[in-house]
């Protein structure tokens, strides 16, 4: 579904992703870990488009980035930080894009119902708290009922409530066969929803191996711990 | 892309400044027909200030609201939008609401009280030259991440085109005033879209004549058909070299 060759990018001098390769299909859920500044979200940003790569190239279900638009149609995308237009009322923007976007599928409009953002519609963007803001993006990222799921830290700043009925619906998808990446430091939550893991460090790829494989060869019960033994004995 | 537009233009029409701006028009354009009893004064006032504040609100409004928006673009790039169709749209949102504005404020007392061909000249440059400086503040907008610096670009590209190219073009006249720069005039003058849209209308007002030398020169290649095809296409020009050049520059840009 997505398949990264050779994905170079630099900011000035700073060298954040270094030729990134990598393939995922649909049915994995992909945690996507390493340290702050290792090239996370510019990676995700780059599959979004959102930050264009100096060489290599990604494509999304077999169309190029680059070049095309449509594949974003199938890919649902909750950032890290929701950025919002300041000025509009929730209920505005997810009719906004819901206009925008077309879809010809049903709406999932499950989160929306689970979080209660109906009651919230008539709130502006800039009163929000960061919590309320990370449930607009989740419940938009799952509106559209995407094939490709994209998650940049989404538990950051939700209630214990509130992301357990997050982590239900990323369950929810994965059983319906959809392709998600998530990236988190919460590494016990991960434990539950992720079948792969991919780990990232200074803008390449360490290491991409099944949690079942990975917990084998560390020897391991729990993900933290099979993580923080990789990180003290680092492959060479 | 429709919809886009449909969106930026609701957005930008909420905001006040717009409306501020044509009020302030159409009060300005009142008085100063009100108060000169002869018309042609009236517009020689009125070409002052369409050259002077038209394009100073064009390229602070465009800027700042660019700025103001990058959520607003960021969160449309993540969508299923081609990249080009969204800054076209911000383009052609932000050109409709201010000579929108421009047209309501400025254009129906005009119309009203001089709805003769200088008039409807005046008010064809008046468009013209919101619609390029929209173009210009892109360009700024879409170079510089830093929103002070932008915008500080934006001003200083108005101050150049309104204030400093008149003195460089008197300073080349002075300097060079043994040679016979009339030609070369028509050339240099094309370089300024505000110097054209003031040569264009003073043309029409028939007061070329006191541009001396020069403007016989001008009335000569401007009053002709040619050249008034000529000058509005360097306007068009003037409107699509720097979108396309900041089109270019927003399609690699990283959000």
């Amino acid at each position: 579904m997505i398949s990264a060759y050779k994905v170079n990018k630099s900011f000035g001098k700073l060298k954040v992703l270094n030729d990134v390769s990598f393939t995922c299909n649909s049915g994995q859920c992909i945690a996507l870990i390493g340290p702050n500044g290792c090239g996370k979200t510019t990676f995700i940003k780059c599959v979004l488009g959102m930050v264009v790569p100096d060489a290599g190239t990604i494509t999304v279900m077999g169309k190029d980035v680059a070049s095309g638009w449509q594949y974003r149609s199938e890919v649902g995308y909750m950032p890290q930080v929701g950025r919002y237009p300041e000025n509009m009322q929730i209920g505005q923007v997810i009719e906004m894009l819901t206009d925008i976007r077309q879809s010809h599928k049903t709406i999932d409009d499950d989160l929306i119902s689970a979080f209660a953002l109906k009651a919230l519609y008539h709130k502006r963007m800039r009163t929000l708290s960061g919590g309320t803001m990370q449930k607009v993006s989740a419940a938009i990222a799952f509106l559209f009922g995407a094939s490709v799921l994209i998650l940049d830290e989404p538990t950051a700043g939700l209630d214990p409530v509130a992301s357990e009925i997050l982590k239900e619906k990323v369950l929810a998808e994965k059983e319906r066969g959809k392709l998600i990446l998530i990236t988190s430091h919460i590494l016990s939550e991960l434990d539950e929803l992720i079948s792969d893991i991919v780990y990232m460090q200074d803008g390449s790829i360490l290491l991409y191996k099944t949690l079942y494989a990975l917990k084998e060869e560390t020897g391991e019960t729990k993900l933290s711990r099979a993580i923080a033994h990789i990180m003290t004995n680092k492959p060479s | 892309m429709i919809k886009i537009i449909k969106y930026i233009l609701l957005d930008i029409l909420r905001n006040k400044m717009v409306l501020g701006y044509a009020v302030f028009l159409f009060a300005i354009t009142f008085t100063v027909f009100s108060l000169e009893d002869s018309t042609l004064k009236g517009l020689l006032s009125m070409l002052n200030l369409v050259l002077f504040i038209v394009p100073l609100v064009s390229v602070i409004f465009s800027t700042i609201y660019v700025y103001n928006s990058s959520e607003f673009i960021e969160l449309l790039v993540s969508q299923p939008l081609k990249r080009s169709r969204i800054w076209l749209s911000i383009f052609v949102g932000l050109a409709g609401a201010l000579s929108l504005a421009f047209f309501a404020g400025a254009g129906l007392p005009m119309l009203f009280y001089e709805p003769s061909p200088t008039g409807l000249m005046l008010l064809l440059m008046g468009f013209l030259i919101s619609v390029i400086f929209v173009a210009i503040a892109m360009l700024a907008a879409v170079h510089t991440r830093d929103k002070a610096k932008g915008i500080g670009f934006a001003i200083l590209l108005w101050i150049y085109f309104s204030l400093l190219f008149d003195g460089l073009v008197l300073f080349l006249l002075f300097q060079f005033a043994d040679y016979p720069l009339e030609k070369a005039m028509i050339g240099i003058s094309a370089l300024n879209p505000i110097d054209l849209g003031r040569i264009l209308v003073l043309l029409k007002m028939d007061v070329s004549a006191l541009m001396g030398y020069t403007g016989a020169v001008f009335k000569e290649f401007y009053g002709t058909d040619k050249g008034l095809i000529v000058s509005l296409s360097v306007m068009v020009l003037w409107i699509a070299l720097p979108l396309l050049y900041s089109l270019k520059k927003f399609n690699r840009k990283d959000l």
